[in-house]
């Protein structure tokens, strides 16, 4: 499947994407894109520009430079990291699944089975589980039918073991709908087996490229176990430049000083 | 026999109660109680202003609580200063700003007790038809946009990808609490107005299982406020203001001891 979606319009497309916060550079000629049935997964560290760059395509925040691009007509499903579930907010999860559009009752536990949240429709959203959560964001992600699914940090709070089956279902829906996916992940190492394209970002696109997938490591499938291993994959990130102590890119020179390179540009 | 002046009052005081019920179920969802707070100290301005063009006091406070909500949305944008700290300069600088302005107006006679805590048995037919329509367009907006404030309050950003026009909708509801805040003003006081619009709210939690069941109940909390603290400073003669807000916070005091329905709900 990764191959040939390059040769297809992309669903959404970011080009030369710079964006300043007054007189901070947050994002810095950033280009990516989305084609339908890939699965893109975008890491970076915390400050490193990820959600600034998920609104830009959004359309919520106005690049200082650069053009966003995108499928007519195209429908995105978007599970945001945080939700505001105060209790002093008493919200169901059915509530909530039908504040984008009211949706029948059979609809939503079809939809709540499908992502594998079970019958908690009438539980309160402050109290159902981090696990359960994520679940349900993506299942009013999809009650829109999505043609690009952005997920930003699904799997935050979710054991290793529940990691793989998120991953696993993600893999799925992508499959079933023939969607696009966007994953948003601080984890810069490890990331989707099912996963098309790594963008490393940090203000600037450090490096893109396919995942190694390590199922083949015995190691690793012992340590976590087959279902796990088959759904995460480390990536090696190939970088021809590393980061001064601002952030700001600088040739990789063999011996310099390393800095503080959170990351991890010594090849 | 019931006086004129207290039915007016009754009424006038129902009716604000209507309306801070669900604009205030958003002040503690959102937090915004310190946008009222800022907003009730645009009082005494927006009385000087109405003296100014010659308008009712209370017509003068509303358009002063309007103007304030505007240069609010426009304000919260800017990065130099949090937002909080913002809020706090605001509400003493018009503050002071309407002392001084008042003390230039040699002609203007104000009751300065009466806008700090409230007159509700001086409320007039003018007073009435204000508080009515307020509440009317209030209760009317909130049901128009029901569906896209609570999406906004859940997640700006989802909010937005789903098509919600994520500014409008806050500048809407900054205008409700203007308008709540204008009118209750009239009923407890400035220095009050922000326990009326929070209060009852805060006390309905704990009897609600969704949002709208926690409008609606913040509403008749409030109502119960109102006629219960007002027959009560007539009783006993107390000023009814610090008496409404006195039940509704007995009422929220009541609420704590009721064990919250969304657990039950979860249990079966």
């Amino acid at each position: 499947m990764a191959g040939d979606v390059s040769r297809t319009r992309p669903l959404i497309e970011a080009r030369g994407v710079s964006v300043n916060f007054g007189r901070r550079n947050v994002l810095d000629k950033v280009d990516i894109a989305v084609h339908a049935g890939e699965i893109v997964t975008l890491v970076g560290l915390n400050g490193a520009g990820k959600s600034t760059l998920i609104r830009v395509l959004f359309g919520i925040v106005r690049p200082d430079l650069g053009t966003v691009a995108r499928t007519p007509g195209l429908r995105i499903g978007y599970s945001p990291q945080h939700v505001h579930r105060d209790p002093i907010l008493p919200m169901t999860v059915r509530g909530f699944l039908t504040l984008g559009a009211p949706a029948p009752r059979d609809r939503l536990e079809n939809v709540l089975s499908e992502v594998g949240a079970g019958a908690i429709l009438n539980h309160p959203l402050s109290e159902v589980s981090g696990g359960e959560l994520h679940r349900v964001l993506l299942a009013r992600a999809l009650l829109r039918e999505p043609g690009l699914l952005v997920l930003d940090e699904p799997l935050a709070g979710v054991d290793v073991a529940s990691q793989g089956e998120l991953y696993q279902l993600i893999a799925t829906i992508r499959d079933r709908y023939g969607c696009g996916v966007l994953l948003v992940s601080h984890d810069l190492h490890m990331v989707m087996a099912a996963t098309d394209t790594v963008v490393c970002l940090n203000r600037h696109v450090c490096c893109t490229g396919h995942p190694r997938t390590i199922t083949r490591h015995p190691e690793f499938v012992s340590l976590f176990g087959p279902h796990v291993a088959n759904a995460i994959a480390v990536y090696p990130h190939r970088h021809d430049h590393r980061h001064d102590e601002h952030g700001n890119p600088v040739p990789i020179d063999g011996d310099g000083p390393t800095g503080p390179d959170t990351f991890g540009g010594r090849r | 026999m019931t006086e004129d002046f207290v039915l007016r009052a009754l009424a006038g005081g129902i009716g604000a109660a209507l309306a801070a019920g669900p604009v205030g179920c958003f002040v503690i969802w959102r937090r915004m109680a310190y946008f009222g707070t800022a907003l009730a100290h645009a009082v005494l301005l927006g009385i000087a202003l109405g003296f100014l063009l010659e308008l009712e006091p209370f017509a003068g406070v509303f358009a002063m609580c309007f103007i304030l909500a505007g240069c609010l949305i426009l304000l919260e944008r800017q990065r130099l200063v949090s937002l909080d700290a913002l809020l706090g300069v605001l509400a003493h600088a018009v503050f002071a700003a309407g002392l001084v302005v008042i003390a230039f107006m040699e002609r203007l006679r104000v009751d300065l007790v009466g806008y700090l805590f409230g007159d509700i048995l001086s409320v007039g037919a003018v007073d009435l038809w204000l508080i009515y329509t307020t509440a009317a367009v209030s209760i009317a907006a909130l049901v128009w946009q029901w569906r896209n404030l609570l999406s906004v309050t859940v997640n700006r950003d989802l909010a937005a990808v789903e098509g919600v026009p994520v500014e409008r909708v806050r500048f809407l509801l900054l205008l409700l609490l203007a308008g709540v805040i204008a009118v209750g003003m009239k009923i407890v006081g400035m220095l009050l107005v922000v326990a009326l619009v929070i209060i009852p709210a805060a006390a309905a939690r704990r009897v609600s299982a969704t949002p709208e069941q926690m409008a609606v109940a913040s509403s008749i909390i409030g109502i119960v406020a109102v006629v219960a603290g007002l027959f009560g400073s007539l009783e006993w003669d107390v000023p009814a203001g610090p008496a409404i807000v006195l039940v509704a916070s007995l009422a929220f005091a009541a609420s704590l001891l009721i064990p919250s329905r969304s657990r039950q709900g979860r249990e079966d």
